[in-house]
């Protein structure tokens, strides 16, 4: 039998790239569109796949690079574009790490939290960051400042335990941080 | 005297040397590629003959070469699985996931020699039919992705890369995969699902080994950046002058990561087996000791799944005596040979290269549960004992680690630790996870029990 015929879809949905609901947690974001010249990018990447459903990873980053989060609308703009169900974009979105829900400030720091840079006073730094931008040291996962212009996130081991503390500010990693280069840090967040 | 070995990062931190094609190329670059694009087919005494790939195929068989990114699997070895008689495309994947805890070499390679990377991609490309390869990169990696990809530009304008590479009639096409911040993506099946745009769930195997049933089923070699590299240098010097290099069944270069209570961290090639874990961590050329005052307390000697090593533990080791005979050695933790071998005979392993060093400062309950709370988050949640058994352990260490320990812990743990790994599990997580409980808590028993008798006499006596 063809699955397809085994539930019909309701007609509230009609016109989005599916009719199957998204869960909840994803943001609506109803002005979401993509320009032209990322919807170039984008197809020229698709095009290093036998399968394009290999290029969901790099079309996630492409968005939560440009939006800051992921929202229904990008995972369905996305399962469209790759010719997926909804579904198999957004559980990539819950499992890895680096694709957030809800959105996340103009400067992203994220602060090493594993072994080799916790014996290095990483938690401070974190700590610190969490009272100066007004957010909860023992909180989980991603926090955003009010102003919606940081984000501070406790992150995994970022292959740079040589130098630890580490933090990434954006793409940015900064190394050996003391609470005097994690205030200049800050300062340097225009 | 011990001394660094550099042959990968022989100018990686040169003055001057930068990462675009034409320091490479004037620093010799792309020269071994020439070279295997010119061997001819051999001619074999019983009348067939072997073909340019074959011949490099069999040049990394014989030079010893073992895999970099945890295993220490020979790469030859590893090459001679692949099935090629399927008719389908084979794939060649760079591991460049690097998220073991402690290991941070392979980010040098890509920041600094990335053609590197490529050259050593492209000849083990052309050893094993591959016309299509990925380098999986960690998401976090930006900067990487980025400079590999202009490196891979760099090299499609060169021709050494893409069609009729170099006139000789190969094609051969590089992508940069950016992974999105899961360790588990570092696994090889977790890899190939990741990389066909999945979550990372690893594969079992039997029946999915990657080199017949990886990326789309076709198959598929998963190697490591540094591994890839070797094998440059491998063709450049030729199996048997390779092997001169390290050490029996053990031999090339490796970078060492050094990191956690030493003086002076960082990376450092040595040749493989030709220094002790001793030198490393207290020789001014590498650690330079620990800081003023601080006595040794343990050593992860492979990256945070190596099973750690107590200071002052021993081991009996087979060692070649000078009359080529075994004989056996009773050698101090820290006088083991960094090698693969030796660290197995000690019951832990050199993993990814990785050393994380920890002083008598060092709280011992609350660096494993740090590490515990790492596999917490980073189990894919496949694999029932796995999944359960890392939060479970982490629940219990952070509890400790925060005084409300009980007696009862390092044996409630230790058994939790023993029920995940062995073969119950889909991959090799489940051992990397339970054996850093396994090995802290029997070798530091005392101080997890006495942590957690004296949590429950405090809280008997009325105190919280
Ligand atoms: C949980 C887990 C994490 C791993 N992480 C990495 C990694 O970050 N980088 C890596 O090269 N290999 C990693 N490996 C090893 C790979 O599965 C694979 O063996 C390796 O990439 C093979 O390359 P090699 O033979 O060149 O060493 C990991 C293995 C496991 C079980
Ligand atoms: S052992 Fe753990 S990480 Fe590996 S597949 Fe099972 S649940 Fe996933
Ligand atoms: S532990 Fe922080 S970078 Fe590795």
């Amino acid at each position: 039998m063809n699955p397809q015929t085994i539930s019909t879809p309701q007609a509230a949905d009609a016109g989005t790239a599916s009719a199957i609901p998204i869960p909840n947690p994803l943001c609506e974001q109803p002005d979401f569109s993509v320009p032209a010249e990322m919807v170039a990018v984008l197809d020229e990447l698709i095009t290093h796949y036998p399968r394009k459903r290999s290029a969901s990873l790099m079309l996630l980053h492409a968005v939560e690079e440009r939006y800051g989060y992921v929202s229904r609308q990008a995972v369905e703009w996305i399962a469209a574009r790759l010719e997926l169900a909804p579904i198999n974009v957004y559980e990539l979105v819950t499992f890895y790490p680096m694709f957030h829900r809800q959105p996340t400030g103009r400067f992203h720091l994220r602060i090493c939290r594993t072994l080799s840079c916790a014996l290095r006073d990483s938690y401070k730094i974190h700590d610190h960051f969490c009272r100066k931008l007004g957010l909860d040291p023992h909180g989980h996962g991603a926090q955003t400042s009010k102003d919606g212009m940081f984000t501070v996130e406790f992150v995994e081991c970022l292959a740079s335990c040589g130098t630890a503390p580490v933090i990434q500010c954006n793409d940015t990693f900064h190394e050996e941080v003391t609470l005097e280069k994690a205030d200049k840090i800050l300062e340097g967040c225009k | 005297m011990p001394q660094e070995y550099r042959q990968i990062l022989k100018y990686a931190d040169a003055p001057g040397y930068t990462p675009d094609v034409e320091c490479y190329l004037r620093h010799g670059g792309y020269q071994i590629l020439k070279k295997t694009l010119e061997i001819e087919p051999k001619a074999l005494p019983d009348g067939k003959s072997m073909s340019p790939a074959e011949q490099v195929r069999d040049q990394v068989k014989l030079s010893g070469l073992r895999g970099r990114g945890g295993a220490g699997f020979s790469c030859g070895l590893k090459w001679s699985f692949v099935d090629r008689r399927s008719g389908k495309p084979i794939y060649l994947i760079c591991n460049a996931d690097e998220s073991e805890p402690g290991t941070f070499k392979d980010k040098q390679i890509i920041h600094k020699d990335p053609h590197q990377l490529v050259e050593g991609m492209i000849i083990s490309c052309f050893a094993n039919d591959v016309h299509l390869a990925y380098i999986y990169i960690r998401g976090e990696f930006a900067e990487g992705a980025r400079i590999l990809n202009r490196a891979l530009q760099e090299a499609r304008e060169k021709n050494f890369l893409g069609k009729n590479i170099l006139g000789k009639g190969y094609d051969l096409e590089i992508h940069v995969h950016r992974g999105a911040g899961a360790y588990i993506c570092g696994e090889e099946t977790g890899l190939i699902e990741s990389l066909e745009g999945k979550r990372a769930y690893p594969r079992i195997k039997p029946p999915y080994f990657p080199a017949v049933l990886g990326l789309y089923m076709c198959p598929t070699i998963v190697n490591n950046v540094e591994t890839l590299c070797a094998v440059k240098h491998v063709v450049d010097l030729g199996p048997s002058e390779y092997a001169k290099i390290g050490t029996p069944n053990n031999t090339g270069t490796r970078i060492v990561s050094l990191s956690g209570l030493v003086k002076r961290p960082g990376y450092y090639e040595v040749e493989v087996g030709k220094v002790t874990i001793r030198e490393l961590i207290y020789d001014p050329i590498f650690g330079g000791g620990l800081r003023d005052g601080r006595q040794l307390k343990a050593v992860i000697p492979g990256g945070s799944s190596s099973k750690i090593l107590k200071a002052g533990e021993r081991f009996k080791l087979k060692r070649k005596g000078p009359d080529g005979k075994d004989v056996e050695q009773e050698l101090d933790m820290l006088d083991l040979p960094y090698d693969f071998d030796s660290l197995i005979a000690a019951g832990s392993m050199s993993g990814s290269g990785a050393i994380i060093v920890l002083d008598d400062s060092t709280d011992i309950v609350a660096a494993l549960s740090n590490l515990s709370e790492f596999y917490a988050h980073e189990s894919c949640g496949q694999c029932t004992p796995c999944r359960e058994g890392s939060l479970w352990m982490s629940k219990a260490l952070h509890r400790m680690a925060n005084g409300q320990g009980r007696k009862g812990d390092a044996d409630y743990l230790l058994k939790i630790a023993d029920n995940i790994p062995g073969g119950r599990t889909v991959c090799a997580f489940g051992e990397a996870c339970s054996w850093p409980v396994q090995s802290c808590v029997t070798k530091f028993k005392d101080e997890f029990v006495a942590r957690g008798t004296q949590d429950e006499e405090r809280r008997a006596a009325g105190s919280k």
